[in-house]
């Protein structure tokens, strides 16, 4: 994973000093402002010293300040539940919260067959009117719920609460409760209000929580393969998860379920069932992993399919953990196999991108993610940053212990977990575990995004508005990446803007063959001309239009 | 008209949005201003990636950014603190400030908060050249994105305008249109040789030029000295067949500052637009420009020439109502036989507003329904056997399933490209809607033969 980290002086950017530049950043905003901002931007250091700076995360924004960031019931409804095909997700509360969350990102699935069902392209809401503000709106969530139970008859039904539901105190559980008991289904509640978190990471929590609590574990059956994983933190966007599952089926290896690309009901319920636990996305979902060991004695472990080496990287590590010369082999093969062309495609590409810079502000693991594909086509990331992401996600997770708890985590339910006395099975022993380890293997593992980066990068959390105008304006970088809401003011600053939540209209980017498409899409995207016909040939001299042949 | 016979209580694939993104993009239409959500942090986010995934173009919108605390203690605090960011940060010439359905619940005083602020803050505000701070109650419990797109503009009218010297400049709103639109509007009154406020301008603010170098604060939109002025206006026009005046910004300078309002339709197709036309005409007291009266021949000749392709073709009709009006009076003069008129709004006038422009055309009204979503737009539309439907891309999946030509219109439009670009009024807009919709049938008939024949 060290693919990223180069020669401080190769930063191309030592002209720029970063202190000066945080200086910039800070300015011109009240002085509280500055001094909350100045903890989340940090100049990195690495080298010699493995300790990496402290960041300020996982903290409020700032009013009135322009984030990046959405809201509890985003993360919740929209980013887990939102690629799971077939649970109706009822959105109690008026309509534009239901609306907004309605398929807006480019998960993609692929239902079993036609009579699979799939939700994803619905939107259904208890769409609250000003008389359940006052009355209440537990009977209207009811009367939805049995609705939807006699229009679609599916496995399972969820509830998301939006803010006025927990202010007008509507017992969702209840009523979740009782539908179930009724309906003879599967039928649960998030209390997932907008306001609850500092960021839509909270509404994660809530919704993996849920998931845990009310269906992993509900089918025991062990269903057919030999090396079988869960895929945790991969939601499929622009078909992510499609190639992921491409290549490990190539090795020989089973997924159990994905959370939550790609996701159907009954895999999360039969997910217990799996052998290892493979993280990709840290922030959203690592306490999962912990659970399921905890309760289910599932090992996990960090791994990574963007990038073609950190995706040959990751396989290695799936078949070092089963310890199976058959598996090892066979992934050696499909590596062999698949490397070469990408190989080739980031020779021809590099010719065009090396050297040039890029900045991520997105998500809370694609910022980190992602220098891997830049890295393997030339380019350096001089700024980088997470949405939503805790102090772990940059520092690694040997700050886990320090990390402070506030008003706004003890908000988020913790689960107590305990070892579940039938179904609790070491997937290895715990000799095996320790040998593993002192070979090199890392269970648990997450250095974070900071160690990783180059000295002297920026790293700035939770970014703002202004403050991305700010950096463009200095570095001028040859590529910003982050969401849609940046999109179109990066680019009226003349820089492309490639969006790494949904892709633009692109993907996949994982794997193998993603990494040959974010190659080529960079590349277009780096060595576009058009900025340089903003300014219009009499522009560029003016006195030339002044000089017509009659004159 | 109330919902369907078969009624459902809670809302399948809705057919309306928020109220709070209606009052933003009605202040994305004032130079100088920044819309500024008061409520959680979400909100500003849902709606910013809305707006711009239809627009293109970037679209700031603050909040106040309330937690669990704030939801319990009150908001006024974050607000304001809030508010003390934004006129730092933007030199801003006014504030929007909607509420939102957290805000609403907890009963924050806004305008109240409003009042300290500008007490407690009267420095901050003198030294940034005193911005507006203009605020707008919007919860998403009650009415759609179109009550919040009135409601603010009946606020900024409320708290801003002025009354003075006459002047000759006309106000016009237009309602939620294209910034295409806008500048079309906008090209009219040029011609007429007339000045015309038009508000809100959203032409620029939301479908701006290339840059460099970036723009805190998009250019265009209405100037605050404009809209200050509107309460000496001559005279002020409202598209719209379906707002009342006691809701709206024209009603509003009318009672208050006595200035004539010409509620005319929305000028969708030839009869509004000849209305509107005939309005500005008398306004001006000059005859209609021959370049528009050219546009409007050639509009009738297309009529006539399309007619073969556009005749008794079975349309379903669906978005904002006074749209869904405008539309169906012009597809009513070129043949169309709609059949269903569905809106996710509920001013109660549709029906009647709707029947108003096609009695003259057609024999039998079509069915009209507000307040209803998609699924139970599906359930009636099926038993009508739609050839064509109309609106915005949250459609598509029902044109999908019935092997239907889908026409987009309106808002939003996240899966074609150009939406901010689509022309829907006047005899220009009417053209280029005809067009769009005849070329969608014979691609569906040509698409459906075996033979692959090329001359239509």
């Amino acid at each position: 994973m060290k693919a990223v980290k180069e020669e401080p002086n190769a930063l191309g950017i030592e002209t720029v000093d970063p202190d000066e530049v945080k200086q910039t950043l800070l300015a011109k905003v009240p002085t509280k402002v500055a001094r909350k901002r100045a903890k989340q931007i940090v100049i990195n250091k690495t080298g010699e010293d493995p300790e990496v700076p402290e960041i300020g995360a996982n903290t409020r924004t700032i009013p009135g300040i322009i984030t990046q960031r959405g809201c509890t019931y985003a993360g919740c409804k929209g980013v887990i539940l939102g690629p799971t095909r077939d649970i109706v997700n009822i959105t109690h509360g008026p309509i534009g919260c239901g609306f907004y969350s309605w398929l807006t990102r480019r998960n993609q699935t692929r239902p079993a067959g036609p009579d699979d069902y799939n939700f994803m392209t619905y939107c259904f809401s208890t769409d609250m009117q000003e008389s359940d503000i006052v009355f209440g709106g537990e009977k209207k969530l009811r009367t939805a719920i049995q609705e939807a139970y006699d229009l679609f008859k599916p496995k399972a039904i969820s509830i998301f609460s939006t803010c006025p539901v927990g202010l007008i105190g509507d017992d969702v559980h209840s009523v979740a409760r009782e539908m179930k008991e009724k309906l003879g289904i599967n039928v649960f509640a998030f209390s997932c209000e907008g306001y609850k978190g500092v960021s839509q990471s909270a509404g994660h929590h809530i919704a993996n929580n849920g998931i845990f609590t009310h269906v992993v574990g509900l089918d025991d059956a062990v269903k057919g393969g030999k090396y079988r994983i869960n895929l945790l933190g991969e939601y499929n966007i622009g078909g992510d998860a499609f190639e992921i599952d491409r290549i490990l089926e190539d090795c020989g290896i089973t997924v159990v379920s994905t959370f939550s690309g790609n996701s159907s009901y009954d895999e999360f319920a039969n997910a217990h069932t799996a052998d290892l636990n493979t993280i990709m996305c840290h922030r959203s979902i690592n306490y999962v992993a912990e659970m399921m060991e905890t309760k289910f004695g599932i090992p996990w472990i960090k791994i990574n399919f963007l990038g073609a080496k950190a995706c040959a990287k990751s396989l290695r590590k799936i078949a070092r953990y089963f310890e199976d010369a058959e598996l090892i082999e066979r992934v050696e093969e499909v590596i062999a196999r698949e490397l070469p062309e990408v190989e080739k495609v980031a020779e021809e590409v590099s010719r065009r991108c090396e050297g040039k810079r890029a900045m991520l502000f997105v998500g809370g693991s694609r910022a980190h993610h992602y220098q891997e594909l830049f890295a393997e086509i030339g380019m350096k990331t001089i700024c980088a940053g997470y949405e939503f992401a805790h102090r772990d996600d940059y520092e690694g997770r040997k700050v886990l212990p320090f990390l402070k708890v506030d008003a706004d985590s003890r908000n988020i339910e913790e689960l107590e977990v305990h070892a579940d006395p039938e179904r609790y099975r070491p997937r290895k022993t715990a000799e095996d575990m320790e040998r593993l380890q002192s070979e090199g293997f890392r269970f648990k593992d997450y250095d974070g995004m900071m160690p990783e980066m180059m000295k002297n990068t920026l790293v700035i959390d939770d970014i703002s508005q202004h403050e991305t105008e700010k950096l463009l304006e200095i570095y001028k970088p040859d590529v910003f990446c982050a969401g849609i809401k940046e999109k179109f003011a990066v680019q009226k600053s003349g820089i492309p803007m490639k969006q790494l939540h949904s892709y633009d209209s692109g993907g996949p980017y994982a794997g193998f063959r993603g990494a040959v498409n974010f190659y080529r899409e960079i590349d277009r995207m780096v060595n576009s001309k058009v900025w340089k016909y903003i300014k219009a040939p009499w522009q560029e001299s003016p006195e030339l239009t002044a000089r017509y042949a009659c004159d | 008209m109330g919902k369907p016979a078969k009624s459902y209580v809670s809302t399948t694939n809705a057919c309306k949005l928020c109220k709070p993104l209606g009052a933003c993009l009605a202040f994305k239409g004032i130079e100088g201003a920044v819309p500024y959500l008061h409520g959680s942090q979400g909100c500003a986010t849902y709606m910013r990636r809305y707006i711009i995934s239809h627009f293109r173009e970037p679209m700031d919108i603050a909040s106040s950014s309330l937690g669990e605390k704030h939801a319990i203690y009150g908001g006024g605090p974050n607000l304001k603190l809030g508010l003390k960011n934004v006129i730092t940060k933007y030199d801003c010439r006014l504030v929007g400030i909607a509420t939102t359905c957290l805000t609403e619940t907890i009963g924050d005083d806004t305008p109240m908060y409003l009042n300290e602020f500008r007490r407690e803050f009267k420095d901050l505000l003198d030294s940034h050249d005193s911005p507006e701070l203009v605020s707008v109650s919007t919860p998403s419990y009650s009415g759609t994105h179109m009550e919040g797109f009135h409601e603010a503009l009946r606020a900024v009218v409320d708290q801003i305008s002025r009354s003075g010297p006459r002047h000759s400049r006309i106000t016009i709103m237009p309602g939620f249109v294209s910034p295409a639109d806008t500048r079309y509007l906008k090209e009219i009154i040029g011609d007429f040789g007339m000045s015309a406020t038009i508000f809100p301008d959203i032409s620029t603010s939301l479908d701006g030029v290339a840059a460099v170098v970036y723009e805190k604060l998009a250019s265009g939109g209405v100037p605050l000295s404009e809209i200050r002025e509107m309460g000496a206006s001559p005279a002020s026009l409202e598209f719209g067949r379906t707002l009342d005046k006691a809701h709206t910004a024209a009603g509003l300078l009318e009672n208050d500052y006595h200035i004539p309002c010409y509620s005319l339709g929305t000028p969708v197709g030839l009869r509004e637009t000849d209305r509107f036309f005939e309005t500005l005409s008398s306004l001006s007291h000059s005859p209609i420009p021959e370049k528009h009266e050219m546009e409007r021949g050639r509009l009738i000749d297309a009529y006539v020439d399309a007619h073969k392709y556009s005749f008794g073709v079975r349309a379903v009709v669906y978005g904002e109502e006074d749209l869904v009006v405008g539309l169906t009076s012009f597809l009513a003069e070129i043949g169309v036989k709609v059949v269903l008129c569905a809106s996710g709004g509920e001013s109660g006038r549709l029906k009647e507003a709707v029947g108003s422009v096609t009695t003259d055309l057609l024999s039998e009204p079509p069915i009209v329904v507000e307040g209803v979503d998609f699924h139970e737009i599906a359930e009636i539309a099926e038993r009508l056997h739609p050839d064509i439907l109309i609106g915005n891309s949250k459609g598509y999946h029902l044109a999908r399933r019935w092997g239907v030509p889908f026409v987009r219109v309106g808002f939003p439009i996240h899966d074609r490209f150009g939406g901010q670009r689509i022309l829907h009024l006047g005899y220009r807009g009417a053209q280029s809607l005809l067009d769009g919709i005849v070329n969608a049938v014979i691609e569906t008939r040509q698409e459906a033969s075996d033979i692959g024949y090329t001359y239509y």
